[in-house]
């Protein structure tokens, strides 16, 4: 299906055009979504999509499923309340860079590490679009922002491997650059049976951009496109390139771990009621 | 052929930026359209559709 | 059939909750609430639900708020520092009309305070807690046996009119045993649902109310009829919608909804009551002392009695007016520095003098003290 009948199909009738600035990566990362979820046949009824607060969250509200805008970081124990409560649904969590891991840092880590069956697509624009341009944990340091007009001096988060660490079973990433790769991530993270997580690499052209003389919403895009680096070819670096590769702000993209080792949360809960009921 | 729906584009310039044969432009009015004479040269590839952010352009096959 | 049992409050909030067909629980441990955490991490999955012990209060209400979107009757338990934290949550819930019961266990405050100790500190935060123009249930149990009506009692007021309902009880009724006679099954028990849409999936709009009751239709996540949650101001469809005139129509068919509806959801006990020429006011625990006062003052030959609000909001307001207009005072007797007092001051407007016995001591009065305060009182 082309994009013209997924806007069709998966987005509420009447609700287009969408609240984002020109050039912001959201309306693509959440096309992406709806792609992914046309790539894998799946029935609009049996999934949710439930997001938090900020700029990307307003994407809920876009998709026709069954959908929730809930609170600023709260998106994944509301998603996993309503997974415990109907396993047969496929949960799609959205959040940006500061819902996810500033206010939402904790439920994250939590999510990950029981690996309950959810599908969390992180908008990360490196800033807080919404409330105008304040840096969050994955804004780059040396960055500008209006709560830093010296420059940040917090290193950012390397959110894939905290998310590893944490217990997720599915790690991903893409930009708003590499589109295919983005919807593939995407839909093999829906796919999954556990915690999955895509880091989805976006540009804030208005927030972020301006502030940090980033150009235009395509050049901020070619950025992506000369910065990230295939899975396979990161994999088969060196040590002493992918250093050198790190330190030029290189980053690999694709799906760069995945198991089927961990029981899913849901399913070991199964358990729990099987047990209570002998 | 490319379709365009003006009334969400936001003229931000990514299609035109990645366009590989240069048929789109952003008008004075801020919309995405196509530059005169040019429609006959687009190839189809998609590029411009894969990654409006708003759906305001088609390749219709 | 039936059984007779030795339970503590918190056990019967369990009996009950299973009882009205909650089905899912989210929650964090903190004294003194944690037997019921504790007692339905036993009990849900006996009976097919589910338990989660969430990383902290904020998630403890979001999943169970989450887990009633799908279908599931769901609710938490908490105490003082847990309360001030699923505030948030509890504001959500409000506004996007998820039902959901919170279990509040008070103890002494603020912060830590005296985790074991009872208060009932919480009576203004469990109405005004959260931001915003907001309106929810709040019960008040006295007893075990009440604790588990009561329990059912707040699933089928939250289900009813898709509002949370707050079960505010405290460290003297959480952790006291008594005697409780519980069915030995509870298909008897009446348990409310929330109306479910009859018409068409395309023509669903989520928060279209009926104009009998005010209270929208609400689908359970998955079951085909897809709507939109937001925390935004939305209108009957359910997407933001900030007009001014928008704004007024949705917040007042929240607060018309329960407003409308308080002889179904305001419910007392009047204690000797019919010929007393003074009353106390008191719920919770503190209506424990005031039973025995009252007893004490009728053996002196006082005509003194007992009003118990089992709602405490809404406000039993018109039953409070009432009461003023015929008795010589009224002493409302709480354990913190005086809450409960200010709104039957509000509400009695003169009619006749309104004292205080706030005990914020750690304990809890006893009948002598309550009495004594009585008579300074019935002086006044």
């Amino acid at each position: 299906m082309g994009m013209e009948q997924i806007a069709e199909k998966y987005f509420r009738p009447g609700r287009l055009p969408h609240i984002w600035c020109p050039g912001c990566g959201n309306g693509i990362i959440t096309g992406a979504i709806a792609r992914a979820v046309d790539q894998l046949g799946l029935d609009q009824n049996e999934v949710a999509m439930i997001s938090g607060i900020g700029c990307s969250s307003r994407s809920s509200g876009y998709l026709d499923f069954n959908t929730a805008n809930t609170l600023h970081g709260r998106a994944l124990p509301i998603a996993s309340g309503v997974k415990m409560a109907n396993p047969a649904l496929k949960v799609i969590v959205a959040s940006g860079d500061g819902d996810c891991t500033a206010i939402g840092g904790n439920h994250l880590i939590h999510a990950a590490r029981r690996n309950i069956d959810l599908t969390l697509v992180v908008y990360n624009n490196s800033i807080y679009g919404m409330t105008g341009g304040q840096y969050s944990p994955m804004t780059p340091k040396g960055s500008k922002a209006t709560t830093a007009p010296y420059m940040t001096i917090e290193p950012s988060f390397n959110l894939l491997e905290l998310a590893r660490a944490a217990g997720a079973t599915f790690v991903a990433r893409a930009t708003t650059y590499h589109v295919p790769q983005m919807v593939d991530a995407i839909a093999k993270g829906i796919r999954h049976k556990g915690f999955a997580i895509v880091e989805c690499v976006s540009a804030c052209p208005i927030n972020f951009g301006r502030q940090n003389k980033a150009g235009a919403p395509a050049k901020m895009m070619e950025w992506q496109r000369d910065h990230a680096v295939m899975v396979a070819a990161w994999e088969k670096m060196p040590a002493e390139k992918k250093a050198e590769a790190q330190a030029a702000g290189k980053f690999p993209i694709g799906v760069l771990y995945e198991t089927d080792a961990v029981q899913e949360y849901t399913e070991a809960y199964d358990g729990v009621i099987e047990r209570a009921r002998r | 052929m490319l379709k365009l729906i003006s009334q969400r584009c936001k003229g931000c310039g990514i299609c035109v930026n990645f366009c590989p044969k240069k048929v789109l432009e952003v008008t004075e009015v801020g919309k995405c359209a196509i530059v005169e004479g040019k429609a006959p040269d687009c190839i189809l590839c998609g590029q411009c559709e894969m990654r409006c952010p708003d759906y305001a352009i088609f390749v219709e096959k | 059939m039936s059984r007779t049992l030795l339970l503590q409050g918190n056990q019967a909030v369990v009996e009950g909750a299973v009882a009205a067909g909650v089905r899912f629980y989210g929650g964090y441990p903190i004294t003194p609430s944690t037997e019921i955490a504790e007692q339905l991490a036993l009990r849900l999955p006996q009976v097919g639900g589910k338990f989660m012990q969430t990383e902290d209060e904020i998630a403890g209400l979001g999943t169970a708020i989450g887990a009633s979107m799908a279908g599931l009757k769901s609710m938490t338990a908490t105490s003082g520092p847990g309360f001030s934290l699923k505030q948030e949550m509890l504001g959500l819930a409000c506004i996007a009309e998820i039902p959901v019961v919170i279990v509040d266990v008070q103890r002494v405050g603020p912060a830590t305070g005296q985790p074991t100790s009872p208060a009932q500190g919480e009576v203004m935060m469990s109405r005004w807690g959260t931001h915003g123009d907001h309106w929810v249930i709040v019960v008040s149990p006295s007893s075990v046996p009440e604790s588990f009506e009561l329990t059912i009692r707040a699933v089928n007021l939250s289900e009813k009119y898709r509002v949370p309902v707050i079960m505010l009880m405290d460290e003297v009724i959480g952790h006291m045993r008594e005697k409780i006679v519980l069915p030995d099954d509870y298909q008897g028990i009446e348990a409310a649902s929330r109306k479910t849409p009859s018409c068409k999936p395309e023509e669903y709009l989520a928060y279209a109310a009926d104009k009998e009751d005010l209270v929208p239709a609400m689908a359970p996540f998955g079951s085909g009829y897809r709507w939109h949650v937001t925390g935004l101001v939305h209108d009957e469809t359910g997407f933001p919608k900030g007009t001014p005139a928008g704004t007024v129509e949705s917040l007042n068919r929240l607060h018309d909804k329960i407003y409308n509806h308080l002889d179904d959801i305001v419910t007392f006990e009047n204690y000797r009551m019919d010929d007393a020429e003074f009353a106390v006011i008191a719920f919770g625990g503190a209506a424990r002392s005031a039973y025995a006062a009252v007893n004490l003052a009728r053996q002196e030959g006082l005509k003194v009695g007992l009003f118990r609000p089992i709602t405490i909001w809404p406000f039993p307001e018109k039953q409070v007016q009432e009461i003023a207009g015929r008795i010589n005072g009224i002493l409302v007797h709480e354990l913190n520095y005086g809450q409960y007092v200010l709104e039957v001051g509000r509400v009695v407007a003169g009619a006749c003098p309104v004292s205080l016995y706030g005990k914020y001591d750690n304990e809890s009065a006893t009948p002598q003290e309550l009495l004594a305060e009585i008579k300074k009182a019935m002086k006044k």
